[in-house]
Formats: structure tokens, C-alpha cells, sequence
């Protein structure tokens, strides 16, 4: 009887410290300061720059992610072909990548001494340290989350669907904008809202490619690096801004799931979150 | 006219799909068991997988030809196809998912097939036999040149299948493009088709009308997937104008078909009847022996005994008060059975006088096969 109840008290007791070290981190940030000061410094200058920065670095990240990301995940998820396993793992592989080697590879490609830099150079284009080597090294970071939810969501499609719509007289485009985009579509906006929040905290590849230059590259993660022994108040300001965007995101991605597991006849299931 | 003729060889992972066929005006039914190759019929026929050699024609139109480079996608085919589980866009109410074929108007095509009040329900709402309907609704939506459907009534439960099976034969009936169907069940295919194809191992075995099918089996297995019992025997012409065919164990039976040699008698298990003693009947042909098995389906009751099994009413079971072990007579008249003369093969050396020699053996120690359970 006592030693039942001994043990019960041992996991309770590892449940609570395990949520109170999750949990206190993220506390500190808001408790620090009051809520009404912690806001008022996401006025000051370097916050300000940060927030744009990362907003239009992420956003013509993604935008070119969906772009590109969904047509090439539908081709390898509706496609058998040879070395198929092997291309789905090479598009994870950035997955377990450290950060700071995707940053290095990324100058070894297209840095002024890269593979492709003396090409640039001809053409007068210099990427490093420059906003397009904000985007290039988010995307790099950040695809693979949504390409491998896509190509999961385009493979749970029922294949009779698409077959069905070529017999019913549609050609392969509007098979695919029709039938496979819409039945795919909560995966995909999982996936994205996935790639988001990873694009949203890049922090390694864009400090090793891009560097921290504030109003050009320095994003919301990198100000908080660089800001926190000037003004430890603005970095912890912009820590609370990016702590209740990840809960959102988080939140959005777990409705996402929820709804499509209740509504779905032929289930597109969203991969696990935080697989990485 | 609108006829459909292919002749292609389809090479899939343990066989070739190797098929020549004529399909006029009629509803064509092939049947097999799966893994057969059927549904690859239809997937040949309407573009969605491509054959290796031949030639695949639709009236004067040709949909595809290996020599001469033409292979038309499905989109160009103007063929109608109905999935096994009936394939419907979830993600469209069902006026969305006929009007996606889009030729006719949609609210005159679920005004023909009684789906109207169906109209703005999703697929996922809908009871077998409805969905099935607007399959077939979305498939004739674009006036198609053939009509092809793959186990039309295997989703459904048994309770719905009867009665949606005579439904789609008046349907079918009404329609004046060919019809290419395939199935597992041959009493589907009896029902619905005009003309019935045995396909096995990407072969067509025989064609014909289903009742010549039952009536005369080209072979074994024929017989035994129109649902037939299989006993094989050696086979001479008896004194009296009837066949005498004496079986492995020594049983001797007898047939009103003409065979010599090695045959297998085919005989449906509802023209058995079982007693505890032979009747003094006009039946000729009795069996004795223990049953193996008895199974109750509704108010019938299949009774095994060694590998003949006989389909009886549940009254003559409670009445002679039968179970498991009791040694029976199985009875059935001679007109009853069909001889199916035994392809060629190894076997067919052992048709002899050992074969009487062997009678102690006791045991149905021949090939002879229980009908398919559906």
C-alpha cells in the first residue's frame, strides 16, 4: 500500500519538475519585467528593424517555398520511380543538419569564394550579408519541413481520386488543382505553418551567411543575441514577441490536426509535429 | 459500330495479361479470382497503365497502338469508369462530383439515375448503394463511348447487394455503349452480364453465355468458380446409356453426360440432399460419409462431408436433428451432375484399372475442390 503509493508520488514528482524546467525559461521572460515595459521596448529602433527584417525575409522565403515546394512534392509523392526513398531522405537531410553547417555550406555555395560565387560575381551579384542571404538561408533551413509534410499529404491521397479525374476527362493540371491541391490542402497548410515557425527562429545559417547587420540582416533571433548584453530589456522583449508567435503557430498546427482527423473521409494525416 | 476490340499483352510482377477481345452492344462480365489481372483490363482499356504490345480500338477510334505510337491519356478516351469503391470526390457534394465530368447538365443526370434529393450530400454521407448510383452517374455524365466497372458491387453489404445488382442490370440494360465489367463473384456476373469471360493468371480461359459457362465448363476450374462441387474419377459408358465413373475410393456414380476418361463431375451443392440412409428415390448417386462441417447461413445450412458439400434447408437439418460427426448419405440424381473432360496433363495416365485397385484408400484422396465461399 505505502510503497504503491511512494511510486505514484515519484511519477507525479518527475512530471512536475520535468513541466516546471519547460516552463520557467519561458516565465522568466514576462516576469523579468512588467508586461506593460516589456512592450513598450518593441518600439525602440533595433526592435523595430529586427521585426521587418524577419517578416520580409520569411515571407519571400515561404512564398517561395509554397511556390516551389508543392509541385515538387506532388512529382515525388505521385511518381515511382528509381531512387525515390533516396530523394525523400535527401530532402530531410537538412532536417538534422547543425545549423552552422547548413551556414558554412551555404558560403561554400554561393558566398563571394563559393562554388557559384565567381558566376555571381560576373553577373554583379553579390548574396552574402545581404537580405537575399537572410532569405536564401531560411529557406534552405526551412523547407524541408514543409516539403516532407507535402509529400506525406500528396501520398495519402487515394490514387482512384486521380485516376478517376483523368477518366472524367481532366487533364494532369486540373487533376491537380481540382482534386490532389484541395485533398492535400490541411497537410500542406500544416506543413507550412511548420516551416514558418522554423524560417521565424533561424538563427545559425543566417549568422554564419548573412551576418547581423541591423535593418538589413539582423532578424528577430539575432537581435536577441546581439541585444542581449547592450539592453538585456529590448532582448527580452523580443524573446516574449517570438514566445507567444511560436504558441500560435503551435496552436495552429495542432487545429490543423484535430480538425482534419474529424472531418476527413480519406485521410491526408498530418505528420507528427516536431519530428525533427 | 460502337465496339470495343483490344488485343494487348500487359506484362504484370508473376504473369502476362495476355487478352484478344471483341465487346459489341452487350454487357461483358469478367470474372477470376483476384489477382487475376482483371482490374488491369481496365485500367489498359482506359489509359491509365500501358501495355506493352497491341492494340486497343473503340468503334473506328483508335485509343492506343504500340506499333503505331499512338497512345491517347485517359482524359482523350471518352470511357466511363466505375471504381471498385466508386471513387468520389470527398471534398465535393455529389452535383459538384457529376458535374465534374461536365458534357450534360448535372441536374438532368441526377434526375435519370433518382439521385436529385442526393444532390448537396457529400460522398461520405451516402450508403453504399447511393454511392455506387452516383458512380455510375458521374461516369455516364460525359456520354462515354464504353462503360467500364470494376467490381461494381463488392463494397456493397449483402443486404443492399441483391437488390442493387438487379437495379444496375436495368441500368445497364438501357445502355447502348459496351459494357466491360469485372468481378470475383460469378453469380454477379450471371446476373449482369450477357456474355461472361473466366480470366486466370491474365488468361481467358473460356467465353460464353453464363449459363453455357455452367452448364458446360471447359475445365476444372471453371466448374468449380460457377460454384459447382469437383470430383474426379475415370469415366466409361455404362450398359444403360449412362455414364459410370468411379472415383479414387472406389464410390461409383453416375452422369447423363457422355465422358471417357479422366473426368472431374461437377454438381452444385443445391442439388444435394442428405438423409441417414439412402432414400428409395430416383436419385442414383449416394455418398456416405461423416460431416466434416455445418455451418448455418440464414435459414440454409452448408453440410461438408469429405469435400462434396451439400446446401440444405435448416427444417431438414432440425428434422433429422444432424450434427457434426454423424455419418450421412448424400444423395443426387445423375441429371444433376455435368462431366468435365480433364485437360490433358500428367494426370490423366492415372485414369486405369489401379484406380478400382485403390478403392481401400477411403478417403475423397482426389482433386476434388469445395466450391468458393462469397
Amino acid at each position: 500500500m505505502i510503497r504503491r503509493r511512494l511510486f505514484t508520488t515519484a511519477l507525479s514528482f518527475a512530471a512536475v519538475v520535468a513541466l516546471v524546467f519547460l516552463l520557467l525559461p519561458l516565465l522568466a521572460i514576462f516576469l523579468r519585467v512588467p508586461p506593460a515595459e516589456l512592450f513598450a521596448q518593441l518600439g525602440s529602433e533595433v526592435a523595430i528593424d529586427a521585426i521587418v527584417v524577419t517578416l520580409k525575409a520569411t515571407g519571400i522565403a515561404q512564398a517561395l517555398i509554397l511556390l516551389v515546394g508543392t509541385p515538387a512534392a506532388y512529382l515525388i509523392a505521385s511518381r515511382g520511380f528509381r531512387g525515390r526513398a533516396f530523394v525523400v531522405t535527401l530532402v530531410e537531410l537538412p532536417l538534422v543538419l547543425p545549423p552552422a553547417v547548413a551556414g558554412i555550406g551555404l558560403l561554400a555555395a554561393f558566398g563571394r569564394l563559393g562554388l557559384l560565387g565567381s558566376t555571381f560575381d560576373l553577373l554583379g551579384v553579390s548574396i552574402s550579408f545581404t537580405q537575399t542571404a537572410v532569405v536564401l538561408a531560411v529557406s534552405y533551413v526551412a523547407s524541408p519541413f514543409y516539403l516532407r509534410q507535402a509529400i506525406a499529404s500528396f501520398e495519402a491521397i487515394d490514387h482512384a481520386l486521380l485516376d478517376a479525374s483523368r477518366t472524367l476527362g481532366a487533364g494532369p493540371a486540373r487533376t491537380f488543382f481540382r482534386i490532389a491541391l484541395p485533398l492535400a490542402g490541411k497537410g500542406l497548410a500544416a506543413g507550412a505553418a511548420l516551416s514558418f515557425a522554423r524560417g521565424i527562429g533561424e538563427f545559425g545559417a543566417t549568422i554564419m551567411f548573412a551576418g547581423s547587420l541591423q535593418g538589413v540582416t539582423q532578424t528577430l533571433s539575432l537581435a536577441i543575441y546581439a541585444q542581449f548584453d547592450l539592453d538585456f530589456d529590448v532582448a527580452l522583449a523580443l524573446g516574449a514577441l517570438l514566445v507567444i508567435v511560436s504558441a500560435a503557430i503551435l496552436l495552429t498546427v495542432k487545429l490543423i490536426s484535430a480538425w482534419t482527423r474529424s472531418t476527413s473521409t480519406s485521410p491526408s494525416p498530418v505528420a507528427r509535429f516536431g519530428s525533427s | 459500330m460502337d465496339t470495343l476490340d483490344f488485343d494487348f499483352t500487359l506484362p504484370r510482377r508473376s504473369f502476362r495479361l495476355e487478352l484478344a477481345l471483341a465487346v459489341g452492344r452487350e454487357t461483358f462480365a469478367l470474372v477470376g479470382p483476384s489477382g487475376a489481372g482483371k482490374t488491369s483490363v481496365l485500367r489498359a482499356v482506359a489509359g491509365l497503365v500501358r501495355p506493352a504490345r497491341g492494340r486497343i480500338a473503340l468503334g473506328g477510334r483508335v485509343l492506343f497502338d504500340a506499333a503505331a505510337g499512338i497512345d491517347l491519356p485517359p482524359e482523350e478516351r471518352r470511357v466511363g469508369f466505375v471504381f471498385q469503391e466508386y471513387a468520389l470526390f470527398p471534398h465535393m457534394t455529389v452535383e459538384k462530383n457529376v458535374a465534374y465530368a461536365g458534357r450534360t447538365r448535372a441536374a438532368d443526370v441526377l434526375e435519370r439515375f433518382r439521385i436529385g434529393h442526393l444532390a448537396k450530400s457529400r460522398p461520405g454521407e451516402l450508403s453504399g448503394g447511393e454511392r455506387q448510383r452516383v458512380g455510375l452517374a458521374r461516369a455516364l455524365a460525359r456520354n462515354p463511348s464504353v462503360l467500364l466497372l470494376d467490381e461494381p458491387l463488392s463494397a456493397l453489404d449483402p443486404h443492399t447487394r441483391a437488390s442493387v445488382r438487379a437495379e444496375l442490370r436495368t441500368i445497364l440494360d438501357r445502355l447502348d455503349v459496351p459494357v466491360l465489367l469485372v468481378t470475383h463473384d460469378f453469380q454477379d456476373a450471371a446476373v449482369l452480364a450477357d456474355r461472361v469471360g473466366v480470366l486466370i493468371d491474365g488468361r481467358l480461359l473460356q467465353t460464353g453465355a453464363p449459363t453455357e459457362l455452367i452448364a458446360s465448363p471447359a475445365d476444372a476450374f471453371v466448374a468449380s468458380f460457377t460454384g459447382a462441387n469437383l470430383l474426379t474419377g475415370c469415366a466409361l459408358l455404362g450398359p444403360d446409356g449412362l455414364t459410370q465413373v468411379t472415383l479414387a475410393d472406389g464410390n461409383l456414380l453416375y452422369s447423363v453426360d457422355g465422358a471417357k476418361g479422366l473426368v472431374d463431375i461437377a454438381v452444385d451443392p443445391w442439388e444435394i440432399s442428405i438423409a441417414r440412409e439412402p432414400h428409395d428415390d430416383s436419385a442414383l448417386n449416394h455418398v456416405r460419409g461423416p460431416i466434416t462441417s455445418l455451418v448455418h447461413i440464414g435459414n440454409r445450412a452448408r453440410v461438408q462431408i469429405g469435400t462434396l458439400v451439400a446446401e440444405v434447408t435448416r427444417q431438414s437439418i432440425d428434422r433429422l436433428d444432424l450434427k457434426q460427426g454423424d455419418v450421412v448419405v448424400a444423395s443426387f440424381k445423375a441429371a444433376a451432375t455435368r462431366l468435365v473432360a480433364r485437360r490433358p496433363g500428367i494426370e490423366s495416365a492415372s485414369c486405369g484399372a489401379e484406380q478400382r485397385a485403390g478403392a481401400d484408400a477411403g478417403r475423397w484422396a482426389t482433386a476434388a475442390r469445395a466450391p468458393r465461399e462469397h
